[in-house]
């Protein structure tokens, strides 16, 4: 008898289990499924007319507002690498490939990656709050009732700025980087100023500038669905409302991003290398 | 018969397990300006946020002229939405955009028309609605009634057909409020559109409705002329009419209509059956030109209201105000030659003491550059207690003389 019911209590737990991940798959693929679609519609909206205006204005704020950050980041990112690679290249007495190592690394790896981490906490987070903010106070249903498209009005353009603004930034980025490790290897550690720029530009092949840039675009379009998503339906949030809805929209919208950059970071590079 | 501009048939909405709506049926006629009315938290903005499309029925039918809104082909329900405009109980402004920016993005994102018309017509509804000084504000800048005035000016800049109003004189003091209803029936009479409000204002928002919708428990529990709803017997009805009894009209402080026709009923029905009785209609009238500021004409009716009170109260007289600018004033069981003595007395007394209070009002809310003329009529009847009170209003209201004018023209001061 006891052994009977101490079955059926596996049984339930089994039962409740994979009822749990079941449940949780299917919402993660609906998630998925809404976001892709929402991308799509947003995308197709972009071309809409009024809404070259609205565009420069996300453009300003996405990719101008944060170029200093991400001159900064690039910068001291530059350094660091020119720095760690001298003490490990001087091993093996290859420290005139410094230029090289730090330049494809920057351009094929930390650049696209740190430069849309640095975009999603500057400027995805806000786009998270200031969305969710619009649905709290029924700002979206009233561009609703005037006719005016939410999607259209709000979502196209931060989307259409972010597929400007990140490969520019990155592009900035990878530059900014290229000189920080001029600026430790060369200036600070002596290795040869000929030897750096002749690496740079004998080892990095234009097909690393299109795969830096192939990366950023994906994060562009990745990091801004993610946060527009997340803000957007604030209202839909189980787990909390008003105030406290926005706040666990942006914090989602930051987490996810970062994450799916690094993993669509990792799916990317496979299929281009 | 009159088909009805929008119907909803058995409409039922539910938000999980509680019902918010259930099996409403109602009418709603062109050009008119419906009130719906009930207590908080009985569906009134999820009824409003059907007909502009915002939530869809769980079950039944919307129509728009004789046709379902669900069965509408995308340009149909395009041009329908055109046709309607909505003002958020919270205003739902951006917080982002300056008061011109807000009211502009209506023209600015859904039409092709240029700036200059744009600013134009923006300005226009700035100045009706006293934001002309707000206009480079942002909303957090702004007070909550002027908040409440921008969202107005946004639903009317675009012309609409149909106007929902959720709340529009929520947080007002009693002179905008009244401006702001009173703005409501000028434009439908200007413009000729058709006027949805939900409010709690009682009774200040029965003098400019012309049907009135009572939603209860997520039921119309009745829906006709104000008129009609007081002569109802309804469980409900009464319940509501109840708690009603103690508002007072917030912008003169005299009787509501309702409680005014109650007493009226009390003192003429208690073995008197046909007792004589004066009638004195006051109107409030600014001229042509200054139509567009309500301001001094509430205010205008705030202080004469407040002096008919001072000195017809004591003597048994009691007052209501009737229609926008109108204040009825009976005098049980007086002859008319006694109460045309009271009245040239008060004539007077209005000289003496509320033309200065209008001259000042006036300077203070206006301004020196701005100059028109109020007056104030009074007219006297006499009739019998089995007669209509609205027949002998009427008969007043055609005996009207000019007791008070305040004219800017003559020096600036009231004459």
């Amino acid at each position: 008898m006891m052994l009977r019911s101490g079955r059926m209590k596996t049984e339930k737990y089994l039962q409740l289990f994979f009822s749990a991940i079941g449940k949780a798959t299917l919402e993660l693929i609906r998630n998925l499924g809404a976001m892709a679609l929402f991308f799509a519609e947003a995308v197709c909206k972009i071309f809409r007319p009024k809404q070259f205006r609205e565009i420069i204005h996300q453009v300003f704020y996405i990719g101008a507002k944060s170029t200093n950050i991400v001159l900064l980041i690039g910068l001291f990112t530059g350094m660091v690498l020119g720095l760690q690679l001298y003490y490990t290249l001087i091993k093996f007495g290859s420290e005139g490939v410094l230029g090289s190592v730090v330049s494809l690394a920057l351009i094929r790896e930390l650049g696209p990656v740190l430069t849309a981490i640095m975009i999603t906490a500057r400027a995805g987070s806000s786009m998270a709050a200031e969305i969710g903010i619009l649905r709290i106070s029924e700002q979206i249903d009233a561009l609703y009732t005037m006719r005016i498209d939410p999607v259209r009005y709000i979502v196209s353009p931060r989307i259409a700025a972010s597929i400007i603004s990140f490969p520019l930034l990155t592009a900035f980025f990878d530059l900014i980087g290229i000189l920080g490790g001029y600026l430790t290897g060369v200036l600070l550690l002596g290795v040869n100023e000929g030897a750096y720029f002749y690496r740079v530009q004998a080892y990095v092949e234009m097909k690393d500038i299109t795969g830096g840039f192939i990366k950023s675009l994906v994060f562009a379009m990745l990091v801004s669905t993610i946060c527009c998503f997340q803000g957007f339906f604030t209202n839909k949030r189980s787990d909390g409302y008003g105030a406290r809805s926005v706040s666990l929209s942006t914090t989602a919208a930051v987490v996810l991003s970062c994450v799916m950059i690094l993993v669509s970071d990792y799916v990317v590079t496979s299929l281009l290398m | 018969m009159q088909t009805p501009l929008i119907e909803f048939r058995n409409v039922s909405k539910r938000f999980d397990d509680h019902t918010v709506l259930d099996n409403v049926n109602l009418e709603i006629f062109e050009n008119q300006i419906t009130t719906i009315i009930g207590k908080s938290g009985t569906g009134k903005s999820v009824l409003l946020k059907h007909i502009i499309g915002l939530l869809s029925p769980d079950e039944g039918t919307i129509l728009f002229r004789g046709k379902p809104v669900h069965e509408m082909k995308k340009a149909e329900w395009d041009v329908y939405r055109s046709r309607i405009s909505y003002m958020f109980q919270n205003n739902a402004l951006f917080d982002s955009l300056t008061v011109f920016e807000n009211i502009a993005l209506p023209l600015r994102q859904t039409t092709n028309l240029r700036n200059r018309e744009i600013m134009r017509k923006v300005m226009m509804r700035a100045q009706q609605t006293e934001l002309f000084d707000a206009i480079r504000k942002y909303p957090a800048e702004l007070s909550g009634g002027m908040q409440k005035r921008v969202a107005l000016a946004r639903a009317l800049v675009t012309d609409p057909a149909i106007v929902l109003f959720d709340e529009p004189t929520t947080g007002q003091d009693p002179i905008r409020k009244n401006t702001i209803l009173s703005m409501i029936a000028h434009y439908r009479r200007q413009f000729g559109f058709t006027a949805i409000l939900i409010s709690h204002d009682i009774p200040d928002v029965f003098f400019i409705s012309d049907r009135i919708i009572l939603l209860w428990d997520g039921t119309v529990a009745f829906q006709g002329s104000y008129e009609e709803s007081t002569q109802l017997n309804h469980p409900m009805i009464d319940e509501f009419m109840r708690s009603l009894e103690g508002f007072q009209d917030k912008l003169t402080g005299l009787l509501s209509k309702q409680v005014f026709k109650t007493r009226y009923a009390m003192t003429f029905h208690r073995g008197h059956i046909d007792a004589t009785v004066s009638a004195i209609l006051f109107t409030v009238g600014v001229d042509l030109h200054a139509e567009s500021y309500d301001a001094p004409l509430f205010e205008t009716l705030r202080i004469l209201g407040e002096n008919i009170n001072d000195y017809f109260a004591p003597l048994g007289g009691f007052s209501a105000r009737h229609g926008r600018s109108q204040i009825l004033t009976v005098l049980p069981r007086v002859p008319i030659a006694d109460a045309g003595g009271l009245l040239d007395s008060f004539a007077e007394l209005l000289q003496e003491r509320a033309l200065p209070e209008i001259e000042e009002m006036v300077q203070r809310s206006v301004g020196d550059d701005r100059c028109f003329t109020i007056f104030i009529k009074a007219g006297i009847m006499e009739g019998s207690s089995s007669e209509d009170l609205d027949a002998l209003m009427s008969r007043a209201g055609s005996n009207q003389r000019t007791v008070a004018v305040y004219n800017c023209e003559r020096g600036g001061r009231a004459a």
